[in-house]
């Protein structure tokens, strides 16, 4: 009897210390994850705000070994490839939603076209730009703004069809039959009661969606191919803020340095306040009195 | 093209029905006025079913441009490889060569760099990760995890060239200065750190890319461990077991196929990452053993070397590369959602 109340007090022990071990293992990995996170965040402030400037903003790029000059072509060049880029994502995304929530529901078809789009999120953005650099820049034989606009473009597809589909979801039927019950075609129900209905949700997918691609170099790389020029010519190659910033990054010169952080401090204030645009809107509950 | 037509048609009446029918309401005529086109259209019950029927051909075909992508990434990777592959044929995978003036290629050290980057990652991040989700989920107080859980979002938007000049200027030197002189005393006799120490390398590639995906894993897992139903951690709570013992018995076993699955996809992730890898693997197409050693990897070399290949084979070669990623990452994917999807399905909404 001693020894078998002396095993479990060994065991209450044993098993306290895992518990203990445990729980500060995790605490230790969750600060290993949040302190590069504030390293970057730091560094980049301190580092990106030291080189804004007023030129930063209304200047281009000054030829290697004049001080000053900043990358307003860049952030000119980034609005319009996002532009053409949201002009071909969002609509056939929003519409590629709209089918996957309203039409197939449940169906092999529905479920098919959404793991494709799941696994195509997966797929690298160089490998979407060389597939665009084939299909654009190489029959038309030089880059283009409009070929780095598709390889966005592209890119958002999938992710706003899913956000669509699971915003459409969350509209109760109750909403769909009263519409319908009023005689009111399907298209027009889906498209001003349903589609209304989760407008905010949807914008919100289509701002992350954004957020994205506003950041993406990779597929920039061989289609918009970067300009150190002010153009808004969609048939010549543009600038685009992160491909400035990778240009700048690799390159030797100490100003260049300073002008690369000072793009990517804009770059993360962007996508920043995007990004908390979006969860400020999701926790005030996308869908009122939906469920 | 018929909801164009709907549309104009719509919006030519709205623009005409303005004024006249409030002056007939005002001079009170009380005869009804002519139906207008659209609200004969609406009326009518053949041609709305005409309308629904065009309005989801319309859906389905965007949904369809899914697909339609899918195919055309490969259909021109395929056929943009060809030359390549009628070249080197299988070879091209297992050769170490990669000489672009003499027109000889092999993909061996891209893939090896590619695999060697990304396991790194992985071993960093995946412990990381599922003790950030252990604490987020079944620890943190609650004050503190919307802002941890916010924090963990925003490392995954930051974009990717960010890392990479971050890497650069900070990452970097910390390795070289103080990291890498202390594995090279510690464990240098293993060989996998030792030789000239640059910072910039394989290691360096492999710790930017457990940065990356970190968030990805932590997020998926953390998603897969509260779709584990409560009344399984009560019952094995209610068993007198400690907390981590819930979390290891209740949870972790629970959930451990939806983890593999995002561990999974976080190599997918890592497997593709393009562009801070480029700017600290060293960019040298060289297989070494040591971690310090630079190499390259197969995103790398696209992004590096594609707007200088000079000859067709040059660009065939590079672009079966891109070809050999983009199915890699397709298989690697679909296998990581299957996993997932087979633990999160038909789960009710989460309860937070």
């Amino acid at each position: 009897m001693a020894h078998r109340s002396n095993t479990s007090a060994a065991n209450r022990i044993w098993r306290t210390i895992a518990n203990h071990v445990a729980t500060g293992l995790a605490v230790v990995s969750t600060i290993l994850v949040v302190a590069p996170l504030v390293a970057i965040f730091v560094y980049l402030i301190y580092k990106g705000a030291s080189s804004l400037n007023f030129a930063f903003f209304t200047q281009a790029p000054k030829p290697v070994g004049e001080a000053g000059g900043g990358m307003a072509n860049s952030i000119l060049g980034s609005a319009i490839l996002l532009a053409v880029g949201s002009a071909i994502g969002v609509p056939i995304g929003i519409a590629g939603g709209i089918f996957l929530a309203e039409f197939g529901r449940g169906g092999r078809l529905a479920n098919t076209i959404r793991f494709t789009a799941d696994v195509l999120n997966g797929v690298p953005s160089i490998v979407m730009g060389i597939a665009v650099y084939s299909l654009i820049v190489l029959p038309q034989k030089h880059f283009s703004a409009l070929s780095g606009g598709v390889a966005l473009g592209i890119m958002m597809i999938p992710t706003i069809t899913r956000t669509t589909e699971e915003m459409l979801l969350m509209v109760p039927h109750a909403i769909r039959e009263a519409a319908l019950g009023l005689g009111v075609p399907n298209w027009r129900s889906v498209l001003a009661i349903t589609l209304k209905t989760a407008s905010p949700g949807i914008i919100t997918g289509c701002m992350l969606a954004f957020a994205r691609v506003a950041g993406e170099t990779a597929p920039l790389l061989f289609t918009a191919f970067g300009n150190q020029f002010w153009s808004a010519n969609l048939n010549e190659p543009i600038a685009a803020l992160p491909l400035q910033i990778f240009i700048y990054a690799i390159s030797p010169y100490d100003e260049w340095h300073r002008l690369a952080w000072a793009g990517a401090l804009v770059l993360i204030a962007l996508i920043v306040v995007a990004v908390s645009l979006v969860r400020y809107v999701a926790s005030r509950g996308i869908l009122k009195g939906a469920n | 093209m018929v909801l164009v037509k709907i549309k104009l048609q719509e919006a030519g009446v709205a623009g005409q029905s303005g004024s006249p029918s409030r002056g007939r309401t005002r001079s009170g005529v009380d005869s009804q006025p002519e139906p207008s086109l659209v609200r004969k259209f609406l009326l009518s019950r053949g041609s709305s079913a005409f309308a629904d029927r065009t309005f989801r051909g319309l859906m389905l075909l965007c949904a369809f441009s899914i697909f339609g992508i899918v195919a055309l990434i490969a259909t021109e990777l395929v056929l943009r490889s060809q030359m390549s592959i009628n070249k080197f044929g299988m070879a091209f995978f297992f050769r170490q060569i990669w000489d672009p003036v003499s027109g000889d290629f092999g993909a061996l050290p891209f893939i090896y760099g590619t695999l060697a980057s990304s396991f790194l990652a992985l071993l960093i991040a995946v412990p990381l990760a599922i003790g950030l989700a252990i604490f987020l989920t079944e620890m943190c107080p609650r004050f503190l995890r919307s802002p941890l859980a916010f924090i963990t979002e925003l490392l995954a938007a930051i974009p990717s060239v960010v890392y990479g000049l971050w890497a650069i200027f900070v990452l970097v030197p910390i390795l070289r200065e103080h990291v890498n002189p202390v594995l090279a005393k510690t464990l240098g006799w293993t060989g996998l750190f030792s030789g000239p120490n640059f910072g910039i390398g394989m290691l360096a590639a492999g710790v930017i890319l457990a940065i990356m995906i970190l968030p990805i894993i932590s997020s998926l897992t953390r998603e897969v461990m509260t779709s584990v139903p409560h009344t399984q951690r009560e019952a094995v709570l209610a068993l007198g077991a400690t907390r981590w013992e819930m979390i290891r018995m209740g949870v972790l076993r629970n959930a451990r196929i939806g983890i593999v699955g995002s561990i999974i996809l976080g190599l997918g992730r890592a497997l593709g990452e393009t562009m801070a890898v480029t700017m600290v693997i060293g960019n040298r197409p060289e297989i070494a053993k040591s971690l310090f050693a630079p190499g390259y990897s197969m995103a790398a070399v696209i992004a590096s070397e594609f707007t200088e290949a000079s000859d067709d084979l040059y660009l065939s070669a590079l672009m079966e590369i891109g070809l050999a990623l983009f199915i890699v990452t397709i298989v690697v994917n679909a296998l990581a959602r299957l996993l997932v999807w087979a633990v999160t399905r038909g789960t009710p909404a989460r309860i937070n």
